[in-house]
Order: structure tokens, then C-alpha cells, then sequence
């Protein structure tokens, strides 16, 4: 198994460091994959956990000048590893004013991520900082574990509003409940509910997009066929930590978040920035 | 603009109060903030909010009607207890002060006895509706501190007590208050583990706006009781003391809302029992 890849642009490097650092803070450890075009950071969590899923996927030919992998096997050309993004964003975190950071796959007494970051040091000369980041291969057997999740048939599909006044509701509502009712419907509106025993609070926005997709899951201009009336309500209620954790993971103000809203099920987030996509997955909270 | 809620709809409230600012009202708030429950009063001339604790110190925000543009009361009295953090937390639903980006519009309605109170935040186009449910409010203490049993009274300006108060040395359990025709006037004093600390104020120094001690009184009450005023002397312009003949204390702040209206809250703590008061300092 091999892997080896070089960035080069700054542009790269700090966008590179962006996406790891939205996956840090969704987090504490995951799943990199690495086949020949792509990179992925998957998580995949138990149902007894909460039973989340992230799929993010960057095109490596974005990001890297140079790109060298060699998978488990000729027919199953990927590696698998679980690493902590964490551990990652502090080594990349050198790297704001590199020339280059180089990825490795590396053994040193274990299986490690090795960050080379190459930093000028004075006029003249460079300074050389590697960081070794241990990780674990995942075996073939556990591939079927993390697979793509597939895209949920949602009821209602709807453009997140705002970041900055959702953040700071959902951080407030979080001192008064564990979780939080999220309702969308496709006349643009959603709403953002808690309800204790003291109070119920409900956040409204108005005008949000609502995009149509194709069948083969590309968004499209096209009005969605209307076999459902527009001013219903579809609503999942979610663990607040996790989707207030979601909200404040988001570091550049991506195109737009789509929240796709399976009725009680499940919330969907899906943002593309750049090429780089991210899904996010939240079950609801059984009662 | 305000939610879409018409005026007719209010009829069915015994209380509809607006206004364009809700931190005029959430910062006042947060100055009697040390308890969770807090007894709402409202009558024609605005609102007082009550927070207690211990039977011993009282605290009082007035919201006058004017910091409303609009006010209306159907009773002479209304009276509720409420849980106050919930509130202060849906009144800054959409962020703490500290970044005024955009102007929170509140609207604010009670029914009456046993309805919840209702508030309608607005900003940027963003609605929120809170419902809070309202208790029976208790009796609350009366201090029975009335100005002819008033023995010494000073009006100062806040910005010196501030250093004082945010530095009084909480090993020490009590606060002991002097106040005289004579010298030293005006005196703080704390008592901890690291020694007395005195902190005095001539009664003609620049930042005493009045003095009327007739006479020398030394008093201690509970740190414990008074630190949570110190939240209202940093919002506040000018601060009076006043100790009647009982060693009862009065703290009044004038507070200066960010629209340059004026509020006031007021602290009234009873003596630490185990001391006589009137002790010679």
C-alpha cells in the first residue's frame, strides 16, 4: 500500500486545510479513504451512537500537483485509514505560509500520516517540519461499512438560510433543550423549535429556495412537481448539540447548505464548495 | 416592521408592550439576574421585575412605559412569576449584546392570570415567538425603607465604585458600609483571609454629587448578597446610597440604556444579624 501526494498552490493548501477543519469539528475520528481520483472523509456512526453519517468528498486532482497511490490490492485499488482530523488541522495549521505540504502514507513503529510542510526560514533558507500522524489501516473485510449512504427520499428539499442568526439561535435554544424540532416546506419556508416544560420557542425564516432535483440526484431549475401541497410541514427532531456542532463547523460560506427533510426520519445536509462536497446525515431522536 | 400580528388580536391581551431595542430591556435584566425566578409586576406606569434571595436582599429593575412605543395595560396591577433565565434567554435569542449588528424589535403579551407570556422577537426579517409559562408570583418582601427613616444618603457617580466593588475580596464574608458627617465620610471595608482592606471617599471629592450623612453609621451585610449588584453598578451612571435606622441599605443605579433612556434598579439589603450595627468603626 502506498500512497504519496504533493500540494503546491496556497489556495490549495488552505482550502485543503479548511475542509479538515469543518471534519474536526463534526468529529473526533474518521475514516480517510483514498482511491485514485478521489479523497474522502467518511464517518459512520452506530445506531446506539446517534447513528450519524458524514460523506465528504474532495477530487484530489484539486488539490494535489502530484498524486501516487497504490490500494490494498490491483482489484480493490483504495486505502482505508481512521485517523483524527484533529491531529491533522494542527499539523496543516504549520502550513499557512508553506511552499508545500506533502501527504505520506508511512510506517514508522505504526501506520502514520506523515504531514511534510516545507516553510521558508528567512531569506535564504527552508526549514523542513514533519508531523507523524498515527492512523489505522482498515482491513478490506470493513470496506461494506462505509459506503456511500444513498441519498434519503426526502419530503422536502430547502436552501439553509443565514448561518450567522441560526447559529446564534440554535446556540441559545441549546441552553434550554437537548433537542431541536427543524421543519421546511417547499414555499420557502422552515422553522427551528424547542419545548420544555417552561417554554416553546420557535425561529421562522421566510424566502428561503427551495431547489428541485433531477432523478439522478443533480439539482435543477425546473419547478418540482407539485404532488404535494407546498405549505406543508416537514419536520425531524434532531439532537441539538450535533446540528448546533454542524452550524458551527461551516468555516467559509459555502455556495449554499441544502437541508433535505425526510418526514420524522432524518435531517440531510448537503453543501458543495469548490468541488469538495459534504453530506451529513442526522437521524431523528427516537422519543 | 414589527410581525404581522393586528391590532385586533391584541384585545385579547391585558398587556401589549413594544419596543424596537429588546436589549433596552434584556441589559437591565441581566443586572438582577442572580436568581432563576424573577415576580413580574405591570401597571400603567411600566414594569417591575423582583428577584430575591435568602429573605435578606432584594433586587428591583424598573422599566418605565416610556422606554415602550407602545404600552397598553388593561389592569391597574398585573403580577406573575416567571422563570428569568428562560426569559433573558429568549429576549437575546438571536445573540448577546456584544455584536449590535441589526436592531431586535420585542413585542411582548399576557392574557392574564395563568396565560404564558408571549414574545415576538423580529430581526433581519427573522421571526421568533416565544411562549414562557408563568407561576403564581409570591408575596414578595417589603423593605418598608422609606425616605423620613433615611439616616445618611450619598449620591456619587459609579465609575470609582466600580474598581471598588469588582475587587472586593471574597474571603472576606461581609461588607462593612461607614458613612458619617465626619471623617473618613464614606467607607468600604473587607475583612479576609489576607487582612482588612478599607476603601474611603471624601465627602468632597468630585465623584460625590450629594452627602447628607447626619450620622456615623457602620453596617455590614453578606458579600455573598451584594456582589450580585455589581453587575448593575457597571451598567450604571450614578449610584445612591442610602442606610436607614435600622442599617437597612439601599442601592439605587441610574442605568442609561443604549437609546439614552433612563432606567433604574435598585438593591436593598437587610444587616448581617450576627453584628449590632451603629458600631463606632
Amino acid at each position: 500500500m502506498k500512497f504519496r501526494g504533493k500540494i503546491m498552490d496556497p489556495n490549495c493548501i488552505h482550502h485543503f486545510s479548511n475542509v479538515v477543519n469543518t471534519i474536526s469539528k463534526l468529529v473526533k475520528t474518521c475514516i480517510m479513504r483514498i482511491t485514485e481520483d478521489k479523497v474522502f472523509f467518511i464517518l459512520s456512526e452506530r445506531v446506539n451512537d446517534g447513528g450519524a453519517q458524514i460523506w465528504c468528498e474532495l477530487p484530489q486532482s484539486h488539490f494535489f500537483d502530484e498524486f501516487a497511490m497504490e490500494g490494498v490490492s490491483a482489484e480493490s485499488n483504495e486505502i482505508y485509514l481512521e485517523v483524527a482530523p484533529d491531529l491533522l488541522v494542527r499539523s496543516l495549521r504549520t502550513a499557512h505560509s508553506a511552499k508545500w505540504v506533502k501527504v505520506k502514507l508511512t510506517k514508522k513503529n505504526f501506520p502514520c500520516l506523515t504531514i511534510e510542510v516545507d516553510l521558508p526560514s528567512g531569506s535564504v533558507h527552508q526549514r523542513l517540519v514533519i508531523h507523524d500522524i498515527p492512523v489505522s489501516v482498515v482491513a478490506r473485510k470493513h470496506w461494506p461499512d462505509f459506503t456511500e449512504p444513498e441519498m434519503p427520499r426526502f419530503d422536502v428539499s430547502i436552501a439553509m438560510p443565514q448561518m450567522r442568526l441560526l447559529k446564534n439561535v440554535v446556540d441559545k435554544m441549546k441552553n434550554l433543550s437537548n433537542y431541536v424540532s427543524l421543519s421546511a416546506n417547499n414555499s420557502g419556508e422552515m422553522k427551528v423549535s424547542v419545548e420544555t416544560d417552561m417554554a416553546s420557542i420557535s425561529t421562522h425564516f421566510q424566502n428561503l429556495f427551495n431547489p428541485s432535483w433531477n432523478k439522478d440526484n443533480t439539482q435543477t431549475q425546473a419547478p418540482m412537481s407539485q404532488d404535494r401541497d407546498p405549505q406543508e410541514f416537514a419536520t425531524s427532531r434532531v439532537d441539538i448539540r450535533r446540528f448546533a456542532q454542524f452550524l458551527n463547523s461551516q468555516q467559509v460560506n459555502p455556495d449554499r447548505v441544502i437541508c433535505n427533510v425526510v418526514h420524522h426520519r432524518m435531517l440531510h445536509f448537503f453543501l458543495l464548495h469548490d468541488d469538495v462536497s459534504l453530506q451529513y446525515f442526522l437521524p431523528v431522536v427516537s422519543r | 416592521m414589527l410581525s404581522t400580528q393586528r391590532s385586533d388580536d391584541d384585545d385579547q391581551y391585558m398587556l401589549v408592550a413594544c419596543l424596537d431595542n429588546v436589549r433596552n430591556v434584556s441589559t437591565i435584566l441581566k443586572a438582577i439576574h442572580f436568581k432563576d425566578t424573577a415576580t413580574v409586576f405591570a401597571s400603567p406606569m411600566g414594569l417591575k421585575i423582583t428577584v430575591e434571595d435568602a429573605k435578606c436582599v432584594q433586587a428591583n429593575a424598573f422599566i418605565q412605559e416610556a422606554i415602550f412605543h407602545h404600552y397598553v395595560i388593561k389592569e391597574e396591577q398585573l403580577a406573575f412569576k416567571i422563570n428569568l433565565t428562560v426569559l433573558l434567554e429568549c429576549l437575546t435569542i438571536f445573540g448577546s449584546s456584544s455584536m449590535p449588528s441589526g436592531n431586535t424589535s420585542l413585542k411582548m403579551c399576557y392574557a392574564g392570570y395563568g396565560c404564558p407570556l408571549i414574545l415576538m422577537l423580529e430581526e433581519e426579517g427573522v421571526l421568533t415567538d416565544c411562549n414562557i409559562k408563568t407561576l403564581e408570583p409570591d408575596d414578595v418582601l417589603d423593605f418598608d425603607f422609606c425616605s423620613s427613616n433615611v439616616i445618611n444618603k450619598i449620591i456619587m457617580k459609579s465609575e470609582c465604585l466600580k474598581e471598588v466593588f469588582s475587587e472586593l475580596d471574597v474571603t472576606s464574608d461581609i461588607l462593612q458600609i461607614l458613612m458619617s458627617p465626619d471623617h473618613p465620610y464614606l467607607q468600604f471595608s473587607t475583612f479576609g483571609n489576607a487582612g482588612s482592606t478599607h476603601s474611603s471617599f471624601p465627602k468632597d471629592s468630585e465623584m460625590v454629587e450629594s452627602f447628607q450623612c447626619s450620622q456615623t453609621q457602620t453596617n455590614r451585610y453578606k458579600i455573598s448578597l451584594l456582589k450580585p449588584s455589581v453587575k448593575a453598578l457597571a451598567l450604571s451612571t450614578r449610584i445612591s446610597i442610602r442606610t436607614d435606622d435600622r442599617g437597612f441599605l439601599s442601592l439605587q443605579y441610574m442605568i442609561q440604556t443604549e437609546d439614552g433612556q433612563i432606567c433604574f434598579v435598585e438593591y436593598y439589603c437587610s444587616p448581617d444579624e450576627e453584628v449590632d450595627h451603629n458600631e463606632e468603626s
